[in-house]
């Protein structure tokens, strides 16, 4: 399709965001005979493009990097006919009955919309952090790991996503000292286990960072334990941060419901408050934040997004 | 591109005068930088007259890429008479545009 055709074009659906939510709804969407696009700005698969070990998403046991299990989700949504592109979505209009979405590159049409724009990373707040971004400091360990080869590196945070990628970092890293504010641990037993037993990973309990230090490429940080407020410098050649999610939902700030962090509010049917748009994954307001309950909320939104159709457009 | 790596990077860089040089520091892990290779290939036969463009394989060369300050990937520099002019970071190349703003303000 060209540009301008594409323009005038009315999808049954359009999916915002090309991670696992959306590509489930892609999915479950085409293989209804629907005509559907998802438009993704970055890369397919989202944050589970940007793990290494996905452990628990059931039937993953082999091959199960994040890169891999994403590649198949979208090629089984393309062979069911799912359309893609490439675009950044800046602006919506759901106030008609034909919804518009406004991307970077074109401006596309809809009678149905499904947000899944997923979550991200969220800074940790020390100084410096954002000027040795990319020089040290990362958010992505299946991105940078091999770089950081015999060296010495940092995670902070105690959750799931900071247990799994200091394990993932042991592979390459010299030793992985993990930060974290509280003396005990979010993460799984399991994950847990697998880290206190590690010979190459440290913990510094109670222990916030305050600032990384370096000249043009990170070569310190500079800890503080809050319990006794001592702080004190740790020789690294990288950190990753790890410390929780925000929704990526500023566009759509006054257009759908969402909670007063930034999470969309759905029923259990996926729909917003919004007819015709519904929301899936990360960007929701909900309990637990993985792929499978995003791929979970892909299916339902796009099988509510068919009744829609089929009650307002096909009566 | 040219490809430089530990033994040829004082020559073809540091001590490269005629023009100013561009260095695309990628790895054999790095998606992304693989995804934008084709298109920074497009701005080496736009701009490759006004400016010399190279491409350094950190997996095979970490330390050179390291004493270059590199930590992350894809990370883009320039280089006019052997220093370093300009530099962007992972964080900063969201198209291929950027990487073409940047080149443009070495095309007198
Ligand atoms: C390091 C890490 C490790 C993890 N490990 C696990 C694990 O082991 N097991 C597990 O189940 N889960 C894990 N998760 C969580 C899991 O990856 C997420 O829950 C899941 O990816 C959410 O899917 P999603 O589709 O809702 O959102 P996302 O994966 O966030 O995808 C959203 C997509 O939308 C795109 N987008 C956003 N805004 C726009 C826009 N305006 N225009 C166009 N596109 C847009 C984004 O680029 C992104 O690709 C991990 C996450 C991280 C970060």
């Amino acid at each position: 399709m060209k540009g301008s055709e594409k323009m005038n074009h009315v999808y049954d659906i359009i999916i915002i965001g090309g991670g696992p939510a959306g590509l489930s709804a892609g999915l479950y969407g085409s293989r209804s005979k629907l005509d559907v696009l998802v438009i993704e700005k970055e890369k397919f698969g989202g944050q589970a493009a940007t793990t290494a070990e996905l452990e628990n998403y059931p039937g993953s046991i082999e091959n199960c990097t994040g890169p891999a299990l994403s590649e198949r989700m979208k090629k089984q949504a393309e062979e069911f006919g799912t359309t893609f592109a490439k675009d950044e979505i800046l602006d919506v209009d759901f106030t008609g009955e034909i919804k518009i979405i406004k991307g970077r590159k074109e401006e596309y049409h809809a009678k149905t919309v499904i947000i899944a724009t997923g979550a991200e990373y969220r800074l940790a707040g020390f100084k410096n952090e954002k000027e040795l971004r990319g020089r040290g400091v990362s958010y992505c360990a299946t991105c940078d790991a091999d770089f950081f080869e015999g060296l010495d590196v940092a995670v902070i945070g105690g959750g799931d996503s900071a247990i799994t990628e200091a394990l993932h970092l042991t592979k390459y890293a010299e030793t992985v000292t993990i930060i974290h504010r509280r003396d005990t641990l979010r993460a799984a037993k399991s994950l847990q286990e697998k880290a206190f037993n590690h010979p190459k990973i440290k913990f510094i309990w109670d222990t916030v960072v305050e600032e990384a230090k370096g000249d043009e490429i990170l070569e310190s940080l500079v800890i503080k334990n809050i319990k006794t407020g001592e702080t004190s410098e740790l020789l690294v050649n990288g950190v990753f941060v790890f410390v929780g999610l925000d929704p990526k939902s500023e566009i759509f700030k006054g257009k759908v419901l969402m909670d007063e962090k930034g999470y969309i509010i759905t029923d259990r049917n996926m729909k917003t408050n919004v007819e015709g748009v519904f929301a899936a994954g990360d960007v929701t307001q909900k309990s637990l934040r993985q792929v499978i309950t995003a791929a979970a909320d892909g299916a339902i939104a796009a099988i509510s997004a068919e009744e829609y159709i089929n009650e307002k457009f096909e009566k | 591109m040219f490809e430089v790596n530990k033994e040829n990077f004082e020559v073809e860089v540091t001590n490269y005068t005629e023009k100013p040089v561009f260095v695309d520091f990628w790895g054999d892990k790095c998606e992304r930088c693989k995804e934008l290779m084709p298109d920074v290939h497009a701005l080496e036969e736009k701009y490759g007259d006004k400016i010399k463009f190279c491409s350094l394989n950190t997996s095979e060369n970490r330390r050179l890429a390291i004493a270059q300050r590199v930590l992350g990937l894809p990370t883009m520099i320039m280089y006019v008479n052997g220093e370093k002019v300009e530099v962007l970071t992972p964080d900063k190349i969201n198209s291929v545009e950027d990487i073409e703003n940047m080149i443009k303000k070495f095309c007198k």
